[in-house]
C-alpha cells in the first residue's frame, strides 16, 4: 500500500525540480533570468498567491543568479564590479519601493503586470 | 546624461523586480550596454551581480511581509544548474531561432493563462 503523503511529497519535489530546471535552462539560453518562469509556475502548479510566488521567486533568484555568476567565471573576468555596485543603488531603492507597493495593490494586479512583462519578453525574443 | 538614464532604468528594473518577483535583468542589461557602453557579455555578467543584490534585498523585504517559502526557493535554486545543462543540450540539438520562438510562444501562453486566472479570481 503506497503511502499517499510520500507520493504527494515526491510529486511536489518533482514539480520544484522542473521549475528549477526550467529556470536554469531559460536563464542560460536567453539571459532572461529565472523569474519569468518561476513566478507563473509557482502560481499554476502550487496555487501560490501572487505575493508568495514573487517573494519565493526572488529567494530562488539569489541562488540561480549566484550560480550563474560563478559558472560564467564572470566574477573575475566580465563583471564590472564598481559599475554594478553603483547601479545597484537605484535598483535596490526600486526593489524596496516595488515590494512595498506590491503589498498595497490587489494580487490580481500583480498577475496583470506579470502578463505584460511576459508579452514584452516574447516580443523581444521574436524581434531578435 | 546617459549616466542619468542608466540610473533611471536601473531604478525601474528594481521597481519591476519588487513588483513582479524577477531579478530586473531585462532592464539592467540594456542600461549597461546602451547607456554605459559595456559589451553584451560584460553587460550580462555585470547585470547578474546587480540581480543577486536586488534579489537579496527583495527577499529580505518579502520575508518581512511573510511572502517567502525558503525551503521551496532553495530546492528551485539548487536544481537550476541541471537546467543550464539541459539548455546547453537543447541549443546543440535545435537552432537558436527555434528556441527563441518556442520560448516566446510559452511566454505568451503563460501570460494568457495568468490573465484568465486573475479575471476568474
Amino acid at each position: 500500500m503506497p503511502d499517499p503523503t510520500v507520493a504527494a511529497r515526491r510529486n511536489e519535489l518533482l514539480r520544484l525540480a522542473a521549475i528549477g530546471t526550467a529556470a536554469g535552462a531559460f536563464s542560460g539560453l536567453f539571459g532572461v533570468g529565472g523569474g519569468t518562469v518561476i513566478v507563473p509556475l509557482l502560481i499554476f502548479w502550487f496555487g501560490y498567491g501572487e505575493r508568495l510566488a514573487t517573494g519565493t521567486s526572488l529567494a530562488a533568484i539569489v541562488i540561480v543568479g549566484s550560480l550563474g555568476a560563478i559558472a560564467q567565471g564572470g566574477i573575475y573576468g566580465n563583471v564590472h564590479v564598481v559599475t554594478g555596485l553603483l547601479l545597484a543603488i537605484p535598483a535596490v531603492i526600486g526593489v524596496v519601493g516595488g515590494t512595498a507597493v506590491q503589498q498595497r495593490i490587489p494580487q490580481q494586479a500583480v498577475s496583470y503586470l506579470f502578463a505584460l512583462l511576459l508579452v514584452a519578453v516574447a516580443v523581444d525574443l521574436i524581434l531578435k | 546624461m546617459s549616466d542619468v538614464l542608466a540610473v533611471l532604468v536601473c531604478l525601474a528594473g528594481g521597481l519591476a523586480g519588487g513588483l513582479v518577483g524577477v531579478g530586473g535583468g531585462i532592464l539592467f542589461v540594456p542600461a549597461l550596454t546602451v547607456f554605459i557602453g559595456l559589451g553584451q557579455v560584460e553587460g550580462e555578467a555585470t547585470s547578474l551581480l546587480m540581480i543577486v543584490i536586488v534579489a537579496l534585498v527583495g527577499t529580505y523585504r518579502q520575508r518581512g511581509y511573510g511572502n517567502v517559502r525558503m525551503r521551496e526557493a532553495l530546492i528551485i535554486g539548487a536544481l537550476s544548474p541541471l537546467g543550464v545543462l539541459a539548455g546547453v543540450a537543447a541549443s546543440n540539438l535545435l537552432p537558436q531561432r527555434a528556441l527563441q520562438l518556442a520560448f516566446a510562444a510559452l511566454a505568451l501562453f503563460m501570460a494568457a493563462h495568468l490573465v484568465r486566472r486573475a479575471r476568474a479570481a
